[in-house]
């Protein structure tokens, strides 16, 4: 049975990443927003940074009753120490029934740091979130051994029932600029300050390393590209449609491409709104990475190759005949001049 | 230094098999191995031993088959390992899993440094790590990809995350979770095999980790699964061949373009 004292509050954990307000925390407060409905409790976004590129207040016009901010100078580097008593201090005072975060490396790190200190449940990368009717649980459902199999797992003892989910997993709105919130700078105690971690700094990576997680279009090359350069084409196929480049363990494991690109069981599962599938046969490790993304395009001269079985569209035929048609007939469509 | 190694057994997803009719995999007859990322962090101990000097011990919970990963582990270099296994560890979750590993690292250490994989191919949820660290109350770092000691009692940690790379410094002892990017695991050597067939190796339950059977098991897991389903996959695929490649072609270029990912740049 359900703690009769949960609170129909959801807080949400944003992320500011040097500077800059990640969509994921409109995704977040958005869905919060539609789950506390259901409850009839407040929604509060929380953010931790030293500087921001959005004024706060945006938050609120997708769906937070409250906007809370800790500005501080000692968050300008990401410490998981920090942030996760920070979010423990937050949770503690304010007693929310659910808390949900990004997926990203920050919430991942941070959230089972709080899960343990504050003692609670806590569900990975969430693809669905629902309140239950009668109980008033969060059903969390997320894939289970790489996306075969979905779970829908619950907290029904334990407060904060909590869960991180991965951006883009849900849509963002259009933000609704008469909604009224109220924006709140929460000056901390300086313990909460305290950490064992000592950031030393932060280099940047060109745009290129972009999660391929993060994109809406993915082009992925195996074992079919039969050489590093060869990836070039998709690069080209994946700019003209804004997307990334992913590859098979085959390319990967041939150092075609780097291992941050793999799709797969072994790599990052991936469910972007498009999929290509080039020159890939399709093993199981490959399929369950790639498996729930929206269209599923195959390129491969084999007929028999099980991809084919789980896509939408199949070309069979050379890939080194198809792609380049591709790339030119979007061009066209595009009017880009080739 | 003593350095623990927690390590999880997991299906070999390449020898796994989908049911063609259900959509799932085939778990009978598929074999077991280490997860790779582990292989990675025992990789990394074994490595900083050899510089710092000290001991690398395999920690792992699981089934009685669990013991194999163990196995391997020794094979690999461990010095020693702690097999954790006990029918009221059925069912764990990450919480109550980190529980157990955080007892025996406290029955088993003290650790100077705790290394993991940043997650397990089959949960994929990287919290164990973690959570074992706040358990234990040291420090931790996660989605480490470069290890460096500066001798004086701490270590540099370079994290790879979505921007770029951050650097950390964390004093001894901590608990790192790493990628696979930080090292390349080497092979077992065969009188590492032989070592490892002949060890014994004993297995610790509930009550030598002295926990209580509300901290552990399914009765320690805060979460609980409530109902498991197959996703819907369901396709129809149109196949185009040969002289219909073309037509193919049109059918995608006119999925993309109902999907708002063609817009119209005008001509150039």
């Amino acid at each position: 049975m359900r703690n009769p004292s949960a609170s129909g509050d959801i807080l949400v954990l944003g992320e500011v990443r040097s500077g800059r307000l990640h969509r994921v925390t409109l995704e977040l407060t958005s869905k919060a927003r539609s789950l506390a409905d259901v409850l009839g409790g407040e929604v509060s976004t929380l953010l931790m940074y030293d500087r921001i590129d959005r004024d706060p207040r945006t938050i609120v016009h997708y769906g937070a009753d409250r906007v809370t901010c800790v500005r501080d100078e000692r968050l300008r580097l990401f410490d998981q120490e920090v942030q996760s008593t920070i979010l423990s201090f937050v949770i503690g005072s304010t007693g929310p029934g659910i808390v949900l975060a990004p997926a990203t490396t920050s919430g991942r790190t941070i959230m089972p740091a709080v899960a343990a200190m504050v003692g609670t449940g806590l569900t990975a990368d969430c693809t669905g979130l629902e309140i239950e009717a009668g109980t008033g649980l969060l059903l969390q459902t997320r894939p289970a051994i790489g996306g075969n199999i979905m779970a829908t797992i619950t907290t029904p003892d334990d407060l904060p029932q909590m869960a991180t989910v991965r951006p883009r997993t849900f849509a963002v709105p259009e933000p609704d600029p008469d909604r009224v919130g109220r924006v709140e700078e929460l000056t901390l105690p300086d313990r909460c300050f305290e950490s064992r971690v000592e950031p030393l700094g932060h280099e940047g990576s060109s745009g290129d390393d972009v999660n391929i997680q993060d994109r809406d279009v993915i082009i992925s090359g195996g074992k079919g590209m039969k050489r590093e350069e060869s990836f070039r084409l998709l690069r080209e196929l994946a700019e003209l449609l804004d997307g990334g480049v992913g590859a098979s363990r085959a390319a990967v494991d041939n150092k075609w491409i780097a291992y941050s690109h793999q799709v797969g069981l072994s790599g990052k599962v991936v469910a972007p709104k498009v999929y290509f599938a080039v020159g890939i046969s399709g093993s199981v490790q490959h399929l369950a990475g790639m498996q729930t993304s929206g269209l599923v395009v195959a390129i491969n001269k084999d007929p028999e190759a099980p991809i084919f079985r789980v896509a939408d569209i199949g070309l069979c035929g050379d890939l080194f005949d198809i792609v380049p048609r591709l790339i030119e007939g979007l061009r066209e469509r595009k009017g880009v001049s080739g | 230094m003593q350095i623990a190694v927690l390590i999880k057994q997991v299906p070999d997803s390449d020898d796994v098999r989908m049911d063609e009719v259900t959509g799932t995999m085939i778990r009978e007859g598929a074999g077991a191995m280490i997860n790779p990322l582990d292989l990675h962090a025992l990789q990394e101990a074994l490595t900083i031993r050899s510089s710092q000097g000290g001991e690398v011990v395999a920690l792992s919970m699981g089934p009685p088959q669990a013991e194999a990963a163990l196995r391997e582990a020794l094979a690999l270099g461990a010095d020693a390992v702690v097999f954790l296994s006990d029918p009221r560890f059925a069912a764990s979750d990450t919480w109550a899993t980190a529980r157990t590993l955080a007892a025996a690292c406290e029955r088993t250490g003290p650790y100077d440094l705790i290394l993991a994989g940043e997650k397990a191919t089959d949960g994929e949820t990287g919290q164990v790590g973690p959570e074992v660290a706040v358990m234990l109350g040291v420090p931790f770092s996660t989605y480490v990809s470069r290890v460096e000691f500066d001798g004086c009692g701490s270590v540099e940690v370079s994290r790879t995350v979505e921007d770029g790379i951050e650097r950390q410094k964390l004093p001894l002892p901590c608990l790192l979770t790493v990628l696979r990017d930080i090292n390349e695991p080497a092979m077992p050597t065969l009188s590492g095999k032989k070592a490892a067939r002949r060890a014994a190796l004993t297995v610790q339950g509930m009550d030598s980790l002295g926990l209580s059977p509300d901290e552990a098991g399914l009765a320690g897991s805060p979460t609980r699964v409530r109902r498991i389903f197959r996703p819907s996959l369901a396709r129809n695929p149109r196949i185009f061949k040969a002289g219909d490649i073309e037509e193919g072609i049109v059918a995608l270029f006119d999925e993309l373009e109902s999907r708002g990912l063609i817009d119209e740049q005008g001509p150039s």
